[in-house]
Formats: structure tokens, sequence, C-alpha cells
């Protein structure tokens, strides 16, 4: 067992990581379970049944105030005045020159009230930058309130039914992307309908010292299998979602990811990235994200390149591993526009290995 | 992690078993610490077959797992004589029973092993890593 990294950060769920023999990893900062027993056990019981995540780690950053929508259109590339109460967005906030400094998710929780959730490695950008952003022109604040919530995700299509043993909340009318507010297990929490595994599920934000208390009453459940970093990386990229750090960086804009979708160019006002961003919607991306299946039994790994037929690198690999649930290894890679129709390999260690160009995402629930 | 006592160990994480034996064949495989750190073992392969020579110190195959790949080194120098199919076919066996159903290898060795760790060593190095 290695020595304790006493520099890194612990969820309110740590002593409960250790106590059910989680193999621990340092992660954005934090000492987070990479697997308990096995990452393909604990894959396979998200899409059959149900996982239990410890997402504490991840960034909650309060905006309130008479203009924080108006705030929040200026700081994103969303238009998030048009999300109603009790719903939430994915979203980004980029940089002057277009690039992503963060993939979002924000919930509106009031008319003034917005909770943007930050990845771990990123919580202190987004946070300076919404202060910049926004505390200087609009009447609204930024708090970042992340070391008072923990976050829980139950995922899977189960997780519904699981839940509902612990809650009056009324889930069925619940949609995706919406949430409300319930006791669980006893507990506050903000029940939210969303989640970043492909499955159906549920991330309930809670005060940190409920943490434990409801992630034991939760894993009690038969079914219910605590999973890890590992199984979450695997589920989301067979959902074909992008990670920060692998398909975002500071130096993609949302169009090379095919996110542009999520840059809302028609809302009113002016908002930082703007001018570069409309010109990027005008031209064709030159490289572009795809999906890729391998043929044989190496897997793609992030920063393999990837090649043509006859040897000449046209791309890159961002994500990769073996998919539990297609059987087979799968990746996503930016490659050059022009190469995406013709026959691909990746660079596995010195050797081509041929792959299929696929449609994003690998997997959808049925 | 268990360090049986009576194997050796390179410090690239395989062990050998059978220094002794009279044949000078020995068994090779990877360490349950390697196996632990990789993750699921889900593809093996070996860069050379039955009746070719490894060299100590040099790759011999490569080990795939859910996580990530890494190389295999041969821990000896001398002759494959046995390969386990087992594990090439269901390379999970690796991460379930890295000394025993696991094993990787059989070598007849060439020449005396020069810088193998014993158990007390070995482990001092997975605790230092």
């Amino acid at each position: 067992m290695p020595a304790d990294d006493t520099t890194a950060k612990r969820t309110p769920l740590y002593d409960v990581h250790r106590e059910l023999g989680a193999t621990l990893v340092d992660f954005a900062g934090f000492q987070m379970p990479l697997r308990y027993t096995s990452e393909t056990a604990e894959h396979r019981a998200v899409r059959t049944g149900a996982g239990l995540f410890d997402l504490s780690h991840m960034g909650e950053i309060l905006v309130t105030g008479p203009q924080a929508a108006e705030g929040l259109d200026y700081a994103l590339v969303g238009e998030l005045s048009a999300v109603r109460a009790g719903r939430a967005r994915y979203t980004m906030i980029c940089a002057p020159d277009g690039g992503v400094l963060d993939d979002l998710i924000v919930y509106r929780l009031d008319e003034e009230e917005y909770l943007v959730v930050a990845n771990a490695a990123n919580v202190a950008t987004v946070r300076d930058a919404l202060t910049e952003r926004i505390a200087g022109r609009f009447d609204a604040r930024v708090d970042d309130r992340s070391d008072e919530y923990a976050l829980i995700a139950l995922q899977g299509p189960q997780s519904q039914a699981i839940l509902a043993q612990f809650t009056d909340a009324p889930l069925d009318g619940l949609k995706y992307y919406a949430w409300l507010r319930g006791r669980v297990a006893g507990v506050d929490a903000l029940i939210a309908r969303t989640g970043y595994t492909g499955e159906d599920g549920f991330e309930l934000f809670v005060a940190a010292a409920d943490a434990v208390t409801l992630w034991n009453e939760l894993a009690m459940v038969d079914g219910v299998v605590p999973a890890g970093l590992s199984a979450r990386d695997t589920l989301r990229l067979e959902a074909g979602m992008p990670l920060y750090g692998n398909e975002l960086t500071a130096e993609t804009t949302p169009y090379e990811a095919g996110l542009g979708r999520v840059v809302k160019l028609g809302k009113p006002g002016d908002f930082v990235g703007r001018q570069v961003l409309a010109a990027y919607a005008e031209t064709p991306p030159g490289r572009t994200l795809v999906g890729l299946v391998a043929r044989g039994q190496r897997a793609p790994r992030k920063g393999y390149p990837v090649v043509t037929a006859d040897g000449t690198t046209c791309g890159v690999v961002t994500s990769g591993a073996p998919s539990p649930t297609l059987g087979r290894p799968i990746a996503m890679a930016y490659v050059d526009s022009g190469a995406a129709g013709g026959e691909l390999a990746v660079d596995v260690r010195g050797r081509r290995e041929p792959v299929d160009v696929v449609d994003l995402p690998f997997y959808k629930r049925s | 992690m268990s360090v049986p006592e009576q194997l050796r160990y390179s410090e690239e994480h395989e062990w050998v078993a059978g220094l002794d034996n009279e044949d000078g064949v020995v068994t090779i495989g990877i360490t349950a610490h390697a196996a632990d750190a990789l993750g699921e073992i889900v593809y093996l392969e070996l860069h050379s077959g039955e009746g070719d020579t490894v060299e100590a110190g040099e790759p011999c195959g490569e080990v795939e797992s859910t996580k990530s790949v890494s190389d295999l080194y041969a821990p000896v120098s001398g002759e494959i004589t046995a390969i386990n199919q087992a594990v090439i076919d269901e390379p999970k066996v690796i991460n379930d029973d890295p000394y025993g159903e696991g094993w990787i290898l059989k070598v007849r060795v060439s020449e005396e092993p020069g810088d193998l760790l014993d158990a007390e060593s070995y482990g001092k190095l997975i605790e230092e890593s």
C-alpha cells in the first residue's frame, strides 16, 4: 500500500472508499477510488443495474443575484437565461479565443440562482473566470461552494426504482436534465436527472456532512455496486461523452469537438468568445472528432497517432479503451477532416492496427 | 500485496520460479502488484514462440489492460519451452491467480541470471513505488 499522499484532498467519502478496499489514485488533487473490485464488473453493473459514484471532487459554484442570468449568458457560450428553474443545461466556458476552459452543467435553482458544476481540475479556473466576467459587470455574486457539497451519482437502468425506495420525491415526472429538491434517506438533497454514463440516473447534491449517511443507505441495496473512476471513464467513452483534458482543451473549439450546438450565437447580448466562435461557426473545422472501433484486440490509447492507409499521420487519439459492452477496443480521435472518410489505422506502439470510423456514440441505451 | 518467498523477481515486476530446477527450466509470470496496477488484463501478446530465445532485460511481449498497456520483459535469457495458451485465450486469469494459473511462459535458462531480487527486496521495491 503506497503511503498516503498528505497533499491530496479527500472527499467526505474517503474513509468509506478505504473500508471498501478501493484502489485510490490521485485525481485532480483528490484521493479518488479508481476501482473497488473489478472495473469491468462495475461498468456492467451500471449498464444493467445500478452503480454508485462519489463525485464529490466536482466543483459547485453558485451564481446568485438579480442579474445572474445575464451574467451567465455573458460568461458562458450557452443561453442560460432561457433555462427555466428546475432544469439544467450542458454548456461550456470558453476563452476569448474560443478555446474551451471547461465543460459544465448549470442547474437553474431559482429565478436569481444558478448552480454551476465544474470539473474538479478546473474549479479554480472556472471560479476565477466567472468572478471576473460577472461580479464586476453584473448585479450578481459568484460563490465557490465546492467544499460544502458532496455529490453522489446513482446511475443505471435500475436507479429510479432504487432511489424511489428512499424518497417521496416524484421521480416519475422528473425529466432528463431536470432536478427537484427532496429528502433522500432522511437527508436534504438536490435530486438531478443528469449523469455521465449514457444510462438513466441521478446525481444527488447533499451537504458534505450527509454524504456518508446517503452513500451507506444506497450502497446497502442489493444490486447497487460502488463504481470507480475507471468504470466511469469506459462508460462515458462508450456514450461518446467528451472528457476535459482529452477531447476538450483550451486548444479545442466546441465546433471541432462536434459540440457547436452548445454555442448559442443567437442569444441576446455579447458573450466572451463570441467573435471568434461566430467565425468558427462559418468555417468547416480542419479536424473533427470521430469514433474508432479497432478490428483487432489492441486498444488505441490517448496520444497514439491515427494514420492513413499510406502511413501518414492524420490525427491523434484522445481517449481509448477496451469496451466492455462492445467487446472490442474503442476510441475517440481528432482526425483531419479530409481523412475521416478513408481507411484509417492507429499506430499502436509502432504497429498499424486497422480501425473502422463510426458515428458517436458507440453505445446508446435502448 | 502478496510476494511469495520462494520466487525471484525482476525490477520490471516479473516473477521467476524454479531457478534451482535440475532441468534449468524456469516459469515466468507477472507479479500480483503489477497485475493490480495494470487493472484487468484483456490482452496478452508474446513476441516469440516456443523454441525461440529471449534475452534478459529485453521486451518479449505486451500486456494490455483496461487502463493501459505495458511491455513484458524477459527476466532471464534462454529458450522458450512452453507458452501458457490458457492465459493468452483468457488473460484475466493473470489477475485472478498471478503466481499460479496465470503463469505466462517457461524458459530454459542459458546463462546465470544476474540481478533478480529476492522476495524481501522486491517487497521493498513495491512499497517504495
